[in-house]
């Protein structure tokens, strides 16, 4: 019984993907709603990203050097496993795991509230493909920020590190640059970024999956944005131990 | 014109909601669906406008059979359909001059000043001319029906088909509302079909009436019929409310 409610849940989602993978009937109006979930899901998104990176790079930087590093450890230490960790997971896992949270639930209620207030029925009822025209841009939109968000997330985690090196002393800057610096593998930073795009497919995809579902009122639009933000964030776990795989 | 033959329908949980309904909604008439909450009017026009497909039945638009078309018919069927939702259904996230202008920026091949002339000409017409701007929530139920009014004619539909459309409203905006669909379907040469438990709508529009009771056409007649019917179920629920018992006792 269990598996086959999930079988059945992925045959509808991917009878959905169906729908939304068609080509846009008008590129003037895609056009402008792609625009508009590039702002909405990426742009808005921005400061979040920028703020938990800042202070999640300071902390990383103060509890390795505090914590692990020891006297027979090289001084690059603790800028090196802060790099290794923005790079390889926390630029684009963890913090696609938030997103999951902002961007998911914001696109489940969007699209649940449309379900529910019937401007769904209403494009449906006028010849649209209602599912192409919602959820194709989130996807293209969210899928195009993503990179930017994890350069982004960590060049800030980066300054969040020096900021303990300048303002708290706690590291010396020469040593952090150094630690940055040391061994860098280029393919660490594009494994990131292949890693966010697959993502941010699962996060737009999913949670508008959960909002085009709704049926009921308000109620079940909070429960389906719920639902939403547990999906992803489960998916991007296990998409994550696969990727890494592959990857690595 | 649009004609329902034998439509039936029954969810997948075994419960039949819809027996055998056939009727003719002519071009150039408001046709009213009337019946109390439950008895399946949503239903039916879920059907007639293919949100819900009927488990037996045809659905003739001008002789062409909505049910048994291929999806890209449907699809243009469509585009000379117009829907007046109950709760207007429009689009949050555009202001009111873009939700008129979607359904031209959809499908037409007009330029963007034709575009929004025409919706400009489609709010002039339900007397919102300067309203363009505001959004949706900025505005009443009334004039938001006004708008959902706009925007279902902004593509010279065919059919109109209008889902309770003075739920929520008084009395006063609802004659308004009937009056300008009324008029509207008039000019137009539209089939138009109104699903209402509203009986002022009854009594003022209704030029076809098809009264639903327990999912089966119970009853079908005008608005004049309707004041002579003898038919007891019809009566039960029309002149339910003492106003219109007295409105019978008068024509009688």
């Amino acid at each position: 019984m269990f598996i086959q409610s999930y079988l059945t849940a992925l045959g509808k989602y991917l009878q959905l993907m169906g729908r939304v993978f068609s080509v846009p009937e008008r590129f003037r109006v895609f056009w402008k709603q792609y625009l508009k979930e590039m702002t909405q899901l990426g742009v808005d998104s921005i400061g979040i990203v920028l703020l938990i990176s800042f202070f999640i790079g300071a902390v990383i930087c103060i509890q390795i050097k505090l914590n692990i590093q020891s006297a027979w450890m090289p001084n690059w230490t603790s800028g090196y496993v802060t790099r290794e960790i923005f790079l390889l997971e926390f630029s684009s896992s963890i913090m696609c795991l938030i997103l999951s949270g902002k961007v998911g639930s914001n696109i489940a209620s969007e699209i649940g509230t449309m379900r529910v207030t019937q401007q769904i029925d209403a494009l449906e009822i006028m010849g649209v493909n209602s599912a192409s025209f919602l959820i194709l841009p989130k996807i293209a939109g969210l899928m195009t920020m993503i990179p930017i968000l994890v350069i982004f997330s960590t060049i800030s985690g980066f300054l969040g590190a020096y900021a303990t090196a300048y303002v708290a002393h706690i590291i010396t800057p020469a040593h952090l640059t150094e630690g940055l610096q040391h061994d860098f593998n280029v393919w660490f930073f594009w494994m990131g970024v292949i890693k966010s795009f697959f993502f941010a497919f699962i996060i737009a995809s999913v949670s508008s999956y959960y909002g085009y579902r709704v049926e009921g009122g308000s109620f079940e639009v909070g429960k389906a944005s719920t639902d939403a933000v547990v999906a992803s964030s489960m998916l991007i776990l296990f998409s994550d131990i696969f990727l890494t795989n592959i990857l690595s | 014109m649009i004609q329902l033959r034998g439509i039936s329908k029954t969810f997948e949980d075994g419960r039949t909601v819809l027996r055998d309904i056939s009727t003719d909604f002519h071009q150039g008439n408001t046709n009213l669906i009337i019946g109390q909450s439950g008895s399946g009017k949503t239903v039916l026009m879920k059907c007639i406008v293919g949100l819900f497909t009927p488990s037996h039945g045809q659905v003739l638009y001008d002789g062409r059979d909505f049910v048994t078309m291929n999806k890209r018919e449907r699809t243009m069927l469509r585009r000379e359909m117009g829907m007046i939702f109950q709760s207007a259904a429009l689009f949050d996230s555009m202001s009111v001059l873009e939700n008129v202008m979607f359904p031209l920026d959809m499908f037409s091949f007009d330029s963007y000043k034709e575009r929004r002339r025409r919706a400009q000409y489609c709010l002039d017409r339900v007397n919102l001319q300067d309203a363009g701007d505001k959004f949706p929530g900025e505005i009443s139920g009334g004039m938001q029906k006004r708008v959902a009014i706009a925007r279902a004619i902004a593509l010279n539909p065919k059919y109109l088909f209008c889902d309770e459309p003075n739920s929520g409203l008084d009395p006063k905006t609802s004659l308004v509302i009937d009056e300008l669909i009324h008029s509207i379907t008039k000019e137009y040469g539209m089939t138009t079909i109104i699903n209402t438990h509203d009986m002022n709508s009854v009594m003022g529009i209704g030029e076809h009436i098809l009264y639903i009771y327990q999912g089966e056409n119970a009853w079908e007649g005008t608005k004049d019929e309707v004041i002579h019917s003898d038919n007891e179920r019809l009566n039960s629920f029309i002149f339910a409310s003492d106003l219109f018992r007295k409105v019978k006792e008068v024509n009688k």
